[in-house]
């Protein structure tokens, strides 16, 4: 086998990437690159090929087809020495209910070969970090949603990563927790954490990443920072408007050429426009009244609709 | 893939853990059981048997007779226990498995662990078991006495291979009870830890002969009760050791299937 160089840099390489199931192609040879220190982010709607992406990166799922390489190192020879050096905060917390929460961090820190003080001495140290130092001897079935997940990220930084793998990170949490999640990862990209997540929330990928890429039906749609994506793909501004149940089909050729573009969605149409104040001022002068209509910035959720036809969140 | 140092022995904190917050109602029941069972089958039951060795494969007494075949049940009994729905936990409810091999443990240092931590399990209870009945001179001799303990940790693994093998098969816990009740329960009570398989018709003593109980009763009676056929005692070693290797083999896949696929 060939081994192509990799840039010292590049975290996490893939090339043609793709994973299959039987019949079923997760991935459908995706192209990533992910450099150190940044945050990148794969967003898209469930089933887009994300968690598999993932996995596979995790050096668990093997690659089905394509070029990955991990640190530099490949996935198919190297496992357990790219897993000694990433962290990886699944979806689901897998937390173990019947330690505690210092033990559930100490089990872990020990699967990692670390010697038992300075397992402790980091489990103290993490705990702090993620503000559960008076959890420590609490069952791990007392603790809310929120606490859970950041335990679970606690544990995923017991081996100090180069890399944390962040699946679906705030899935499930109440908005004030997401945000102390949040604040916690911006902590760690301070840090000089290269972090990697999955989200099919597009505020927390504004939020948190640098760079991404949008995934849908196992392919890589469009690449980029939040922003440029935004520029490229939406406009400045969005103007949402609801009409009465049933009436936005009809309504939408009456206003297209208010807009750049024009949506209809089941509950509301959209009018993509520089200025969204102006084309809801001139939905009004065609003597149209809708029962709603608010002005916003365009965000992820109108990129992705734009390029896939979808909302992320059904 | 390149054949790495085992990372098993990394999981013994866990295992350590684990066992700390139930040892002592472990020790509890493997020393009140195999009490209660000596005395309601060896002694009570017992009493109402003929302690012909000629009719009990070279026991002079039913308690003789019954109490090897005991330890090899109770060794199966708990390996089914231990390797059943905590599997299924792992794999599904709680999917602690999945957290294990996100660090630089693989599928076989987790069945390697945790296929140790059953032995270990077994190592005592046996252990326990032979100490609470030694009083009442069931063994012929005291290396019989240890060699049946040691046959114990053979039997464990035996059946903890396969066991393990067929809970990460399962997708769910509704076939347990089958496993149970059509498994596990039918060799426990025939599979001649209670009465001598010649007793059953030969279709189903050949049948009997069959199961893994059978060998792991056997091998631990002849040693017992100071008995030991060695071309039978091989074929029984052969047996189980071929059963743990098949079942090591098939674990490896289907726990592969489930967590790393």
């Amino acid at each position: 086998m060939t081994q192509e160089p990799v840039a010292p840099e590049a975290m996490i390489s893939a090339r043609g990437l793709r994973k299959g199931f039987g019949e079923v192609e997760a991935v459908r040879g995706i192209d990533v690159e992910v450099h150190r220190g940044e945050a990148f982010g794969f967003l898209g709607p469930n089933g887009a090929g994300k968690s598999s992406t993932m996995r596979m990166v995790a050096a668990v799922s093997p690659v089905s087809g394509g070029e990955l390489r991990i640190l530099g190192l490949d996935p198919a020879t190297d496992g357990p020495e790219i897993r000694s050096r990433i962290g990886v905060c699944p979806q689901e917390d897998t937390l173990d209910t019947e330690l505690n929460v210092f033990d559930n961090l100490y089990i872990y820190g020990r699967y990692f070969g670390l010697p038992r003080a300075e397992v402790r001495r980091r489990c103290e140290e993490l705990l702090a970090f993620v503000q559960l130092t008076e959890k420590a001897r609490s069952k791990v079935e007392d603790l809310s949603g929120g606490m859970k997940r950041r335990l679970t990220i606690a544990r995923s930084l017991v081996n100090r990563p180069e890399l944390l793998l962040l699946d679906e990170p705030t899935t499930g949490l109440d908005p004030q927790a997401r945000h102390v999640v949040w604040d916690r990862l911006f902590r760690l990209k301070q840090q000089g954490v290269t972090l990697v997540l999955t989200t099919h929330y597009m505020d927390e990928a504004e939020q948190l990443c640098d760079r991404l890429v949008v995934m849908d039906g196992g392919r890589v749609v469009a690449e980029g920072s939040p922003s440029s994506l935004i520029r490229e793909h939406s406009t400045r501004e969005v103007a949402e408007l609801r009409f009465g149940t049933g009436e936005h089909e009809a309504l939408a050729p009456r206003l297209e050429d208010l807009a750049e573009r024009v949506e209809v969605l089941p509950d509301r149409l959209l009018l993509y426009a520089a200025d969204g104040e102006a084309a809801v001022a001139a939905v009004h002068g065609r003597g149209l009244h809708p029962a709603m209509s608010l002005v916003r910035r365009s965000s992820l959720e109108d990129v992705f609709l734009r390029l896939t036809g979808r909302t992320l969140v059904d | 893939m390149a054949a790495t140092r085992s990372l098993a022995p990394r999981m013994t904190d866990y295992w350590w853990t684990v066992y700390k917050r139930t040892w002592k109602g472990s020790v509890v029941s493997s020393f009140v059981t195999p009490l209660l069972y000596v005395l309601a089958m060896g002694v009570l039951l017992g009493g109402f048997i003929e302690g012909d060795p000629d009719r009990l494969e070279g026991a002079s007494t039913y308690l003789a007779f019954v109490v090897p075949g005991m330890l090899a049940a109770q060794s199966m009994q708990l390996v089914f226990g231990e390797l059943t729905y905590p599997v299924m936990s792992g794999v599904k409810w709680h999917r602690t498995y999945f957290a294990m091999v996100a660090t630089p443990l693989s599928v076989r240092d987790v069945v390697q662990s945790q296929v140790g931590f059953v032995v270990f399990r077994v190592a005592l209870s046996s252990a326990v078991f032979c100490l609470v009945v030694a009083p009442f001179g069931v063994f012929a001799t005291w290396w019989g006495a240890v060699a049946a303990w040691v046959v114990q940790l053979l039997v464990a693994l035996a059946f903890a291979t396969p066991v393990f093998a067929l809970s990460s098969y399962l997708k769910d816990e509704s076939g347990f009870s089958l496993v149970f009740r059509l498994g596990m329960i039918p060799m426990f009570l025939f599979s001649g830890a209670f009465f001598p398989v010649d007793n059953l018709d030969p279709a189903l003593a050949t049948l009997a002969r069959l199961t893994p109980l059978w060998h792991g009763v056997d091998l631990t009676r002849m040693l017992t009760v100071d008995r030991v056929d060695p071309l039978l005692a091989l074929v029984h070693v052969g047996y189980l050791a071929a059963l743990t290797v098949v079942g090591y083999v098939l674990v490896l896949r289907f726990l592969g299937r489930r967590l790393a696929s």
